[in-house]
């Protein structure tokens, strides 16, 4: 086990996390009021390309951080208060994303973030393609942008746990 | 039973209660601030159970009362492990029940009601989680029993208060080969109980992986968070027994005024394990499941090497 080479980059490195601008002035959607500072999230990709899974991972990574803000990524739906979805919806996803809908406990958010999920941008009238998420599950808060960058993801995330 | 034990104990557990998710949010904060990460800060796991608190909990078609069940008792064994087990007094007014033997049993009943539970809900995950949990539980448990039975031997009694009370009167004791062989066994079962890496990742969302978190997958709001609770709960008591059986200074006996002391050293010392564990979890990776067998079964041979000098070197 490489320890010392592992802590020596970990003293050089610092702090990699960029720094927080300011809070968001309050929550973006109504649901979103209870949630006090602590959001857990699902991630479904109903059809996406795979770009927006990109840049969710990046802003759960070190440096947009956004487990800062107090949101998360969980396994299990059960565990949610939102629901973070990528792509159109294509036709094999449509059940199974109705289906993860339904088994978030209630008040359910749904976020959709990439163009393809808000207007089905590349993919929209696609032959595989059901329709965007708004015909599947009612839709809170959009993400648009192809892909959208983090910082649109993570102000997104900001606005659901206020902080 | 007097006065200062009793305020003891129901500080103590009122200490495990209110701690418990701030040590697992110090722990997380750790590792966040060596990857480079701001973090959450270590009041987020208190967020989280105040939000998962006021949410409906789900109960998912065809599971029964051993789904419903478990939360509470699980909640319930973590509470009694609080009151009973050694933290800052020694003169608890449940002394009788600080036997060693009582707390493996209910911290083992703990662990199986959230086995029957993940098997009640049928699915894939929740057996698979169960299996691995029992496979781990069933090397955990008599690895506990043996390492305590070291330090056990010598005192004559398997009473947890009376263990602590006879190392703090010869001190010397902490040092010899048995009982640095014990803290080595029961450090590595500790880890082992409480799903932490190597044995299980806390943070993952790979379901293959899991083993505490796939039994809990299917539930959801106020019993999502007396699981998370009783978690933590765990966590903070195993850590705090281990500090007590090792390094037993600043625990209060009968008397009134050294509680704030044994309050202090308490704090001190839960938070030093946990930052320790929390950076050592930084520089290991989880291990593969057919190995955490492996590692178990060597604190194992540490805990009966430790009976085995307790008996020939004392």
């Amino acid at each position: 086990m490489a320890v010392f080479p592992l802590w020596r980059k970990i003293r050089r490195t610092g702090r990699v996390a960029e720094p927080a601008g300011p809070r968001p002035a309050g929550p973006s959607c109504p649901k979103a009021a209870a949630l006090r500072g602590s959001v857990q999230l699902r991630h479904v990709d109903a059809g996406s390309c795979n770009g927006c899974e990109i840049e969710i991972g990046s802003v759960f990574g070190p440096v947009y951080d956004a487990e800062r803000y107090g949101a998360r990524l969980v396994a299990s739906p059960r565990h949610a208060d939102a629901l973070l979805v990528t792509g159109p919806v294509t036709r094999n996803m449509a059940v199974p994303l109705r289906r993860t809908f339904e088994a978030v406990s209630h008040p359910r958010i749904v976020v959709a973030v990439g163009d393809c999920a808000v207007n089905g941008g590349e993919f929209a009238g696609g032959y595989g393609v059901a329709g965007v998420v708004s015909d599947v599950v009612p839709v809170d808060v959009a993400v648009p942008g192809c892909p959208p960058e983090p910082e649109a993801i993570a102000a997104a995330l900001r606005g659901l746990t206020g902080r | 039973m007097t006065i200062g034990g009793l305020l003891a104990t129901a500080g103590q557990v009122l200490l495990v209660m209110a701690g418990a998710p701030v040590l697992v949010g110090l722990m997380r904060q750790v590792r966040a601030r060596l990857e480079g990460r701001a973090g959450a800060g270590i009041a987020q796991p208190w967020r989280d159970l105040r939000k998962l608190l006021r949410r409906q909990p789900t109960t998912p078609t065809g599971t029964g009362w051993a789904f419903r069940l478990a939360p509470l008792l699980l909640i319930g064994t973590s509470l009694v492990l609080a009151a009973v087990v050694p933290l800052l007094t020694t003169a608890s007014p449940l002394d009788p029940v600080a036997d060693l033997f009582a707390v493996v049993g209910i911290l083992a009943l703990g662990t199986v009601t959230l086995a029957l539970a993940a098997l009640d809900t049928g699915t894939a995950f929740g057996g698979m989680g169960a299996s691995r949990e029992m496979t781990i539980l069933a090397l955990v448990e008599p690895t506990i029993l043996v390492a305590v039975f070291s330090l056990s031997a010598r005192v004559g009694s398997t009473n947890l208060a009376a263990i602590v009370t006879a190392t703090l009167h010869d001190p010397l004791r902490v040092a010899s080969p048995a009982s640095l062989l014990a803290a080595a066994a029961l450090l590595v079962v500790v880890v082992a109980e409480t799903g932490r890496l190597p044995v299980d990742n806390p943070a993952t969302h790979l379901e293959l992986t899991m083993i505490h978190e796939a039994m809990i997958l299917e539930y959801a709001g106020t019993d999502l968070a007396l699981i998370e609770w009783a978690s933590a709960m765990r966590l903070t008591v195993l850590l705090g027994l281990l500090a007590s059986l090792f390094l037993p200074w600043g625990i209060a006996g009968t008397s009134l005024t050294a509680l704030p002391l044994a309050l202090l050293a308490f704090v001190v010392k839960v938070t030093l394990l946990a930052v320790g564990l929390g950076t050592v979890e930084v520089f290991i990776a989880k291990l593969r499941l057919f190995r955490v067998p492996e590692l178990l079964a060597g604190s194992f041979v540490l805990a009966l090497l430790a009976v085995a000098s307790s008996f020939f070197l004392a």
